[in-house]
């Protein structure tokens, strides 16, 4: 029987966009084959969701979008557009 | 008062707000480092803790008191949190030789939300080659509110900025940089100085002000970071509002941005007949 681990890929994007460019990324192996790490390369693995959609990852997480409470307008925190994917893998 | 030769420029207080640091390489001489190398390898001790006057923190055979009293460590101080501040703390961050691991990122404290601000030193006293580390930081994450590592999800930006430098080398901080220690590969053990300081003034126009109205500075507080996306404009407004701080002057814009919001049609009376 075969067994199967997950891989995560998390992609924030420019714009809500899945199309939109990838300005942060991490990865997560569920194999443990491989240890990802703060700092552990300078480009993504993929320029876009779309693009990485398109290598076989399946989104499983949008952000969803709220309006600002007031007072808060213009006020900075986390990344907001930041979609989660996966693959599975044989091990 | 230190010799207003060390005191920094108005555009370097700009790259400050826009960026969150200044980093100076190759800026404190080579016996200094070396003994403070030696002190951080035998322990740091201070007289008082958090909230102490940091010239009363250190003593005068301190190597690291020593590198912080120079006149240009000094000038860097007095610009950015005046000349008497106060010791938060300091911390000898150390990475084990053969740490395959990156730190995860995180700010430090941030539950002060004034606009006042504290800096953070990091000091490097010997060379930091990229497979020793270093600090990595990321540039203008400062007026992120954020909860100490709450981001710890994160691994990469676009713009992050690994601190690979020689010997000598001193990076100050807002105190809400991103940051975090790489991987140390080598078989060396690698420090790091960290120093955080209060401010015990009004942070106004501490630095040399003769190029305050010099031209460049708008386009500095203008700058994009690639990680910010959507944000930009967000982020600029965030340094309009500490520059408007650090200047005295409310009515500073490097454009059309908040003077937009402060037009107030609705106190005019329609006085068309």
């Amino acid at each position: 029987m075969v067994e199967l681990r997950q891989q995560l890929l998390v992609l924030h994007l420019h714009t809500p966009d899945l199309n939109s460019h990838v300005v942060a990324w991490a990865m997560y192996d569920g194999t443990g084959k491989k240890r990802y790490t703060t700092g552990d390369s300078d480009a993504p693995p993929y320029n876009s969701v779309v693009e990485a959609m398109q290598d076989g990852w399946r989104v499983i997480q949008f952000p969803q979008q709220f309006p600002a409470f007031p007072g808060m307008e213009y006020h900075t925190s986390y990344l907001r557009f930041e979609y989660i994917l996966e693959k599975m893998e044989e091990i | 008062m230190v010799d207003k030769q060390h005191l920094l420029t108005t555009e370097q207080m700009a790259s400050f707000v826009a960026d969150g640091y200044l980093r100076f390489d190759d800026f404190i001489p080579d016996e200094y480092n070396k003994a403070a190398h030696e002190e951080m390898a035998s322990g740091v001790s201070t007289r008082g803790g958090g909230g102490t006057v940091l010239n009363d923190v250190w003593g005068e055979n301190s190597a690291v008191g020593n590198v912080f009293r120079l006149p240009k460590v000094q000038g860097i101080i007095q610009s950015l949190v005046g000349e008497n501040p106060l010791y938060d703390h300091h911390a000898v961050h150390i990475v084990r030789p053969n740490s395959e691991t990156g730190q995860i990122w995180h700010a430090d404290a941030i539950i002060d939300l004034r606009m006042h601000f504290d800096i953070q030193f990091f000091y490097f006293s010997h060379d930091t080659p990229r497979e020793m580390g270093g600090t990595m930081i990321l540039p203008g994450s400062h007026f992120r509110r954020v909860c100490e590592t709450d981001i710890a999800r994160y691994q990469n930006f676009l713009s992050q900025h690994a601190v690979v430098c020689n010997a000598g080398t001193l990076l100050v901080v807002h105190h809400g940089m991103w940051h975090c220690a790489q991987p140390n590969l080598t078989d060396q053990t690698r420090y790091m100085f960290k120093l955080r300081l209060n401010p015990t003034v009004r942070q106004l126009k501490l630095w040399n002000t003769d190029d305050l109205n010099t031209a460049g500075i708008r386009g500095i507080l203008s700058r994009n970071h690639r990680w910010y996306g959507n944000d930009v404009r967000l982020e600029i407004v965030n340094r309009i509002k500490l520059w408007r701080f650090l200047i005295g002057d409310e009515s500073y814009d490097v454009g059309y941005w908040l003077s937009r919001l402060e037009n107030m049609p609705e106190n005019v009376p329609n006085v068309a007949a």
